[in-house]
């Protein structure tokens, strides 16, 4: 690790410790927060009884699908619009004031369309998602440099091959972007959703614990939920690093 | 050039007018149990607007939603200014932001409940934390993308401290930081209506969840046809002055 990696890991723990120290000596209240060894405590058992076991499976899967419908359909969209002049005029205006209308207002009128189950939390997760990414898609196959078609023209390269060879490897570090979003974004839409109304789910448990005053409990999940997000979020910088330094060379 | 725009906006006037028989034909296909038809709907809305019913709940989303505003962006930018300009802060301080943005964060809204109480602050803190983050992340990339010239000119010249950041950092990377602000504003706009869906007694996003409970699909719809125009107008106005700011930088 560099030496801003372990002042970063150093500012982490020391927040912690102060957050304990606090917590410990009363001066946060127990009702308030419980001290994070505690939490951690409580996370470890909530893994361990695997007493929640179908809620972490539930929330899991959806995010999954979320993730896959987001990724896919917001890069075909973003080719579609970059390919097709006419639908990118048009639709630009959207596009770009897409993002200031929360998709968690749609969340009622799906439940009465759909019932309460995973398919609503799953389309507004991906109303979340695939905007970012299809916008990323579109940004980054313009800012492929003219200059590498050319090349590619001159070496008689075929037409697959230069999306395959070319046009995706110089788009890519734009792409990675949009998928980290569309990521970040599916969590947040299924766990949003799932918070609101939801018969289960990592969401739905903590606002469950929430309103019978079981903070533990409450705790413990929101700093599972954490990990996970920081864990996929991770894992992703880590390989999208890995794959542009290869392209790089 | 003009025709050009005449075009554009008769493609944007037929995607319009397309969305509005979708959303006649979707009235058509599920009927009044799920969703209002568009014309019922805007008339609907404007009464809520012009009933003085509503207007203390309008009035309460509207303060703390600016009050949201002023935390995020002065934080934000603040923030983002110092920790941008002195480089090692910025290595140690940017992928944490970026991590701790990721982190889906209605996970924290019963902390923030516990530690602010129901009512206007929590909404109003939870409205900032969704904006405040991207806006510092945003403010740390203009800030470290600044030409370096502009820099050692201002080196040359022997300015202080304070002379470098009000006549150097700060023109120069305004137009990067209003781009911030705009994407601030709509997240924290869905902060703040999302903190008034759980805990509070006002405000619209109250009023949206009371009609949820209450299964008032007139209410629902008319709602999200004010907050998405609402959006809508306010993100197209920043969105033009965005454009502005870019062309003369």
């Amino acid at each position: 690790m560099t030496r801003y990696g372990w002042i970063r890991l150093g500012i982490v723990v020391g927040a912690g410790l102060v957050l304990e120290i606090l917590c410990r000596a009363n001066i946060v209240s127990r009702l308030i927060m419980i001290p994070p060894s505690e939490m951690l405590a409580s996370a470890w058992k909530i893994l361990a009884t695997g007493e929640m076991k179908n809620d972490f499976y539930f929330s899991l899967v959806n995010i999954a699908f979320a993730i896959a419908l987001s990724v896919v359909g917001g890069f075909l969209t973003g080719l579609a619009i970059y390919s097709v002049p006419l639908l990118r005029s048009t639709l630009e205006p959207f596009l770009t004031s897409y993002s200031a209308v929360p998709p968690i207002v749609f969340y009622p009128m799906l439940i009465v369309i759909f019932g309460l189950n995973r398919i609503p939390q799953i389309i507004i997760a991906v109303m979340f998602g695939l905007v970012p990414m299809a916008m990323n898609t579109i940004n980054g196959l313009y800012r492929i440099r003219p200059v590498f078609l050319k090349v590619g023209r001159v070496h008689r390269v075929s037409a697959l091959a230069s999306v395959f060879r070319i046009q995706l490897p110089a788009a890519a570090p734009y792409l990675f972007v949009g998928v980290t979003l569309a990521v970040s974004y599916s969590v947040i839409g299924v766990i949003s959703t799932e918070f609101i109304l939801s018969a289960s789910g990592i969401g739905h448990q903590i606002s469950f614990a929430y309103d019978n005053y079981d903070n533990r409990t409450m705790y413990g999940l929101v700093v599972l939920l954490l990990a996970i997000a920081t864990l996929l979020n991770s894992t992703l910088r880590y390989y999208s690093q890995r794959m542009l330094q290869r392209w790089a060379r | 050039m003009n025709r050009m725009n005449v075009r554009r906006a008769l493609y944007t006037a037929a995607f319009l007018a397309a969305l509005l028989i979708l959303w006649q034909a979707m009235y058509a296909a599920f009927g009044p149990r799920v969703l209002t038809p568009p014309w019922t709907t805007f008339v609907n809305a404007w009464n809520m607007l012009r009933m003085p019913d509503y207007w203390p709940d309008i009035a309460e989303s509207v303060r703390a939603f600016l009050i949201a505003l002023a935390i995020a962006f002065g934080l934000g930018m603040v923030g983002g200014l110092l920790i941008g300009v002195w480089r090692a802060c910025a290595e140690v301080f940017e992928p944490l932001l970026v991590n701790i943005n990721t982190v889906p964060k209605v996970a924290l809204y019963p902390v923030i409940l516990l530690i602010f109480g129901l009512g206007m602050w929590s909404k109003v803190v939870f409205g900032a934390l969704h904006g405040v983050i991207p806006i510092m992340i945003s403010t740390i990339g203009a800030v470290r993308n600044v030409n370096p010239i502009y820099v050692r000119c201002g080196r040359t010249m022997h300015l202080t401290r304070g002379q470098m950041l009000r006549r150097i950092w700060v023109p120069a990377c305004v137009p990067e930081i209003f781009s911030g602000l705009r994407l601030g504003f709509s997240l924290t706009l869905l902060g703040t209506i999302f903190g008034e869906f759980f805990a509070s007694q006002k405000g619209v996003g109250f009023l949206l969840m009371n009609a949820i409970d209450l299964r008032n699909i007139p209410t629902i719809m008319s709602l999200i046809l004010i907050l998405v125009v609402f959006a809508v107008v306010a993100n197209s106005a920043l969105l033009a002055v965005d454009r502005k700011l870019h062309r003369q930088a």
